[in-house]
């Protein structure tokens, strides 16, 4: 790991008297994956707006690959490739088109951004529909158009926003397996979303985001046992009176959370028998006990729940 | 804050790329055949009065653009008419549809200044009606040399020239005028409407409601003829507040040599002019302030819709 390829201090962002960001504090390393993660409004698309230099930060500074994005944009912009959360792109013309005009405003000449658009098509497997205009592209091929945009323009860093919104699985799966391939060959990525699976599966950190502020940051596994206390998830169905209390109340148990189907519990050690007596002993029916591993989810609910009765 | 690197780096791509957006749509397709019926039907129908006076005035030729032919008006008359309804019709959604595609920001993560944007729409516009009206001059030449059988001189090619610079910079102010609302109304619908409005205004309203507020500003006194000239000065000044104004006096004092002012005179200022055309330069002095004019009216709106557009925020 060498010097931080995008850092964020005191980052702020005001719209008239309401925090969207809120002195956020940030460094992503190079050749890491990192994932913003939060609910709807947390300041995600802000922070990135602010880092590409889109939005002015109303106080703070953020440096993206060595240069300032407010008084170097065309620098940085040369090295980031950026998908919004919404991308669109000129439905009459075609795929081809759409990139060759990218590649122009990047400055390619003709020769150097065909041979660049081709084989970034091929990457994300487009080349046959690559004549065709966009209109008529699916959610995921457009998708795929923009991470095109990103190859062809050499960009070593991506900075995407809600990148798998609104793909079917067999596409987000496909388009993690991408992530990870990028990865691999050294681009930093940085991605928001507030899809839990997507997070934990390809980013080696991420920082919970709420309200325009960093709760959280650190690597995923660390983060589970430094949120949930222990690494042991049980996952109860029971029918009962007062169970959540009966549950906590068994030895162990660290903390228990309702959900919709019955009740997640975190413990330090497997506390399954202790659970299924308590539950027994208080005359409840159980249905259902299992462990599980703990995943991000259980952080991120726990992290909001907590968040939420804070404020 | 200082900014490094070009602001205009890009401008000529995105223009390029506009132009051929432009010149390759339905709407300008129908627009060119409007533009050339008009100016065809207005040119043929003056053809039989101005061949009448083929022998009498030396700029004959000239007379093919400002004669009218009633019910029919002339030939400026129309370009003054259409020239904004197509600069409009290239504007109103320039910026705006960039943002209702979701093309705006993944286009500004480019390395390129919003400025280049701007001015390459801007650019772009202007270039497709400057096209537009040099077929539509040349075909009209054309069609005076077919149908009058006679060339055009020198002198008379160099002002019809002059006239179409005129018309395209008249042009230029309605297309900033619709790439402002473009900036200022997310949707096209409500950026057209708008500048139709202001076209509507200055092309039918501006002079009635000039000469309802003159006699409030300047009242007439039938026994003072200083009020008369000063009400007189009153209309001609707010007329001239008007675009289309400016470009109809414009165009009349360029293509018409017998014009020797512009605007209110008393006879005592004409008293020992001789009455011969005015040479070709001194009718360029004539419309100077005009044209000066047009080109304020440009910046300033051109100007408001470059701070407007800086200031947006680029999330649609
Ligand atoms: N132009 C604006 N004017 C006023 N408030 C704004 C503006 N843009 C964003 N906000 C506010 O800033 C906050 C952060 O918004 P932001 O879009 O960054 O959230 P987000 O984390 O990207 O959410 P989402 O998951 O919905 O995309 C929100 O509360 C939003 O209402
Ligand atoms: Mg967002």
């Amino acid at each position: 790991m060498s010097a931080p390829v995008i850092q964020a201090e005191a980052l702020t962002k005001r719209y008239g008297a309401a925090l969207a960001v809120d002195n956020l504090n940030l460094t992503i390393d190079e050749g890491e994956v990192f994932g913003l993660l939060g609910p709807n409004g947390a300041g995600k698309t802000t922070t990135i707006l602010m880092l590409l230099g889109l939005t002015e930060p109303s106080s703070g500074r953020a440096t993206v690959a060595g240069f300032d994005p407010l008084r170097q944009p065309l620098e940085v912009k040369r090295r980031v490739g950026y998908m919004p959360d919404s991308v669109g792109f000129y439905d009459h013309l075609s795929g081809l088109a759409n990139l060759r005009y990218t590649a122009a405003l990047c400055g390619l000449k003709n020769v150097e951004a065909d041979k660049r658009i081709a084989a970034s098509l091929a990457r994300v497997r487009l080349t046959d529909a690559a004549a065709k205009p966009v209109h008529g592209y699916s959610r995921g091929m457009r998708q795929r158009l923009a991470i095109a945009e990103i190859l062809m323009k050499g960009a070593s860093i991506a900075i995407l926003d809600e990148p798998t919104g609104g793909l079917d699985p067999q596409s987000t799966r496909e388009f993690l397996d991408l992530i990870r391939s990028l990865k691999h060959e050294g681009m930093t990525i940085l991605l928001s979303s507030h899809l839990l699976e997507l997070v934990q599966s390809v980013c080696d950190r991420v920082a919970l985001f709420n309200r325009g502020r960093i709760g959280l940051e650190g690597r995923v596994d660390d983060l589970m046992r430094s949120v949930l206390g222990g690494s042991h998830v049980i996952r109860v169905e029971a029918q009962g009176a007062d169970l959540k209390r009966v549950i906590e109340g068994a030895a162990g148990v660290a903390h228990v959370t309702e959900t919709a189907e019955g009740f997640t519990i975190e413990a330090a050690e497997d506390v399954r028998a202790a659970v299924a007596r308590a539950i027994i002993e208080a005359g409840g029916a159980l249905t259902r006990l299992e462990a599980g591993h703990a995943s991000i989810e259980d952080v991120y609910t726990r992290y909001f729940e907590g968040a939420r009765d804070a404020a | 804050m200082r900014r490094e690197g070009s602001a205009l780096a890009g401008a000529g791509v995105v223009m390029m790329k506009e132009l051929a957006d432009n010149l390759s749509s339905a709407r300008m397709r129908l627009l060119e055949v409007l533009v050339f019926v008009a100016g065809a039907g207005a040119v043929y129908a003056t053809i039989g009065e101005v061949r009448n006076i083929v022998s009498e005035d030396p700029f004959v030729f000239l007379r093919i653009f400002t004669t009218a032919k009633a019910p029919l008006p002339s030939f400026v008359a129309f370009l003054g008419f259409l020239i904004p309804i197509v600069a409009i019709a290239l504007g109103f959604d320039a910026v705006n549809s960039e943002f209702n595609r979701r093309t705006m920001s993944r286009l500004l993560a480019q390395p390129i200044y919003r400025d280049a944007m701007l001015f390459g729409k801007f650019l772009a516009g202007l270039a497709t009606l400057a096209i537009m009206l040099t077929a539509l001059w040349l075909f009209v030449i054309g069609l005076g040399v077919l149908l009058l059988g006679l060339p055009p001189s020198g002198e008379e090619v160099a002002r019809a020239f002059v006239f179409l610079v005129i018309a395209v910079a008249y042009g230029g102010v309605w297309l900033a005028l619709a790439l402002l609302f473009s900036v200022a109304f997310r949707s096209a619908a409500t950026a057209a409407l708008a500048a139709l409005s202001v076209w509507l205004l200055f092309a039918f309203f501006w002079s009635m409601l000039v000469s309802l507020a003159a006699p409030l500003i300047a009242p007439v006194d039938p026994d003072d003829v200083f009020s008369a000239l000063h009400n007189a000065n009153v209309v001609e000044g707010l007329s001239r507040l008007s675009p289309n104004t400016l470009f109809a006096e414009t165009a009349l004092a360029v293509l018409d040599p017998s014009i020797r002012a512009l605007g209110a005179i008393l006879s005592s200022q004409l008293e020992g002019a001789v009455k011969s055309p005015l040479p070709f330069i001194q009718s360029l002095a004539l419309i100077w302030p005009q044209v000066t004019g047009l080109i304020a009216c440009f910046l300033g709106l051109f100007t408001i819709a470059y701070i407007a557009f800086q200031r947006q925020e680029v999330r649609a």
